[in-house]
């Protein structure tokens, strides 16, 4: 069996085998996690060791983890001060992934933190800030990141449009927003997408060159399975390279990605091994080989 | 009338269930027919007996809402599309008796036609009536069809948007305070409140229908919250939910693979897995231990 990719967090980390995500750890890392409250209703027990024990529970080998009240707040600065603090006892899984606001001061000094700490990717929430389509604060960050071989991560909702508390009125990121970050020029930037179905993704994904392409990742957990069979199409079409594990825990049961890969057509699923999607590691090489590529 | 059995016949699957071995009923099933808009509305029924099979679902029960919208509304559906949309749901049930069973779905708009149509439902072997949204819930005109449904013993489905804090397009959607108002006035019949997960905010149903006996809730839908389920254990406990998947599969299975990490015991999950539909279905034809053997 061929084993996924080593994840190397930071450089000089030589991620020995023995090691959660590791090199012969065959287990994917979830993109899409979170620990702390939601303002808009109760997330049981959104603690970091429940958040270990449930992704070993549920095959994942870690987590990129964000701060999930952060998402709702102006000042990202206290929130990534809780995430390090609260993560630093389950570094070996649990891979902070801190909000880097482009649009505030001194958002440079964030990223560099980020990358001190070993950070695989940083997040930013465009809909809770205003921020929309072109956002030249955003295209900064995105080149930053790319240069740096720093992933940016966009969650593009946390709940579906039906049930959005009334004063949730972000909206959800528009695939106008990805497809600017996407084709930014001589970007060499990794964009992760979190929580898009396969509209947005398709209107992203066909929206680029091949080569912008290549460097735009989904999180799978909100696409349909069966019997409409869009994750099924969607492999078919986009390739399961492009679609990445994630657990969406604490908002959304844990159990969603793996329930989709299971319930992919027999003959979807035979071309397709788990080790065909993309995970936490192959993003953060195709990051590292992003930014040493002159 | 053309019930795609070519397809069907190529859905037999022996391996493991992934949903696990006992067994399982999906009490919220759709069904698509020739007479939508969709091209590949035998590819979708194909996909749903599937996948259900690879999950373990033992019988889908079903309804089909007129035309999809073809030639009707979805959830306002003319009389004539909906007699068509049953005359195909009644066939492909007698089709397969051992994999789906039918709802006759109805508008009661059209009250006359709706009676009808569970009367000649009932004569078909239909185990439930599906009420979608072409009228609220607590509305006068629904009398007559829950009436009509408790003589036949069938459970009614209805269509629930979850918290209603505003009318949503297309729609007359009901929320849980609508069923229950329905629900009260209407003792001897069961109702069965539909995808808890399927849109808005289910917290409020909970609360809503708790002290509403006659109804139960299905736990489909798109939405895949955690702590819906153990809220809906709290509020309700598992004698009044039923396991199903509606238009997703996929979240179905999940809550399945979820439902051992609740508080729930494992005869409590075999409630909601199937004990409970046989229960409030008492015209479903469901022998536990025949499916299993063929499981097995």
């Amino acid at each position: 069996m061929l084993s996924w990719p080593t994840l190397m967090f930071h450089d000089s980390d030589p991620g020995p085998s023995s090691k959660p995500g590791g090199a012969a750890d065959a287990r994917p890392i979830d993109v899409s996690a979170w620990i702390g409250g939601y303002p808009f209703r109760e997330v049981p027990h959104p603690e970091p060791d429940i958040l270990v024990r449930v992704l070993e529970r549920e095959g994942f080998a870690g987590a990129w983890v964000g701060h999930l009240p952060g998402a709702f707040h102006r000042d990202p600065a206290p929130s990534n001060r809780a995430l390090y603090a609260a993560l630093a006892g389950y570094r070996q899984q649990l891979h902070p992934t801190p909000i880097v606001r482009p649009d505030w001061p001194r958002w440079e000094v964030t990223l560099q933190e980020a990358i001190d700490q070993g950070a695989p990717a940083v997040r930013v929430y465009p809909a809770q800030w205003g921020l929309g389509p072109g956002h030249a604060a955003l295209a900064e960050l995105m080149m930053a990141c790319g240069e740096r071989g720093i992933a940016l991560h966009v969650t593009v909702r946390f709940e579906d449009l039906r049930q959005r508390h009334p004063l949730d009125t972000a909206g959800d990121v528009p695939a106008a927003t990805l497809r600017a970050l996407a084709r930014l020029k001589h970007s060499r930037g990794q964009l992760v997408v979190a929580g898009c179905g396969r509209e947005l993704l398709e209107e992203t994904h066909w929206g680029l060159t091949p080569d912008e392409q290549r460097r735009v990742w989904y999180d799978f957990g909100w696409i349909w399975g069966p019997p409409e069979d869009h994750l099924a199409h969607l492999v078919q079409t986009v390739g399961a390279e492009r679609l990445v594990w994630s657990s969406w825990w604490p908002l959304r049961l844990a159990q969603q990605s793996r329930a989709l890969v299971d319930l992919l057509p027999d003959d979807v699923r035979a071309r397709t091994p788990d080790r065909l999607f993309a995970d936490g590691r192959r993003i953060v090489i195709a990051a590292r080989r992003s930014r040493e590529r002159r | 009338m053309n019930t795609d059995p070519e397809a069907r016949e190529t859905t037999t699957d022996d391996r493991a269930p992934l949903g696990g071995p006992t067994p399982l009923i999906d009490p919220h099933a759709h069904f698509h027919t020739p007479f939508t808009n969709r091209t590949d509305w035998t590819q979708y029924n194909a996909s749903r007996l599937a996948a259900g099979d690879r999950i373990g679902v033992h019988c889908h029960i079903a309804s089909v809402l007129g035309s999809w919208g073809h030639t009707s509304p979805t959830y306002f559906s003319s009389p004539a599309d909906q007699t068509t949309a049953n005359n195909w749901m009644f066939d492909y049930a007698d089709a397969d008796p051992k994999r789906v069973a039918a709802y006759v779905a109805v508008n009661p708009n059209f009250n006359r036609h709706a009676i009808s149509e569970i009367n000649r439902g009932a004569a078909r072997g239909c185990v439930g009536v599906k009420l979608a949204a072409a009228r609220r819930a607590d509305d006068a005109l629904l009398t007559d069809v829950a009436e009509i449904a408790a003589h036949f013993q069938l459970p009614v489905l209805q269509h629930i948007w979850q918290h209603r804090r505003r009318d949503w397009p297309n729609q007359d959607a009901s929320d849980a305070l609508d069923l229950a108002r329905l629900a009260a006035r209407q003792p001897r019949t069961t109702f069965l409140l539909a995808h808890l997960g399927g849109g808005g905010d289910w917290a409020h149903t909970l609360p809503a229908v708790k002290d509403i006996p006659n109804i139960v809730m299905d736990l489909s839908g798109s939405g895949i919250d955690r702590g819906m389920i153990d809220e809906a254990l709290h509020w309700v406990g598992a004698s009044r939910l039923l396991w199903a998947a509606d238009l997703t599969l996929c979240t179905g299975l999940t809550k399945l693979r979820a439902l051992q990490h609740t508080d729930a015991s494992p005869d409590d999950i075999e409630d909601m897995r199937w004990r409970n539909a046989v229960r409030i279905f008492p015209r479903l034809v469901f022998d536990p231990a025949r499916r299993a053997a063929q499981s097995a």
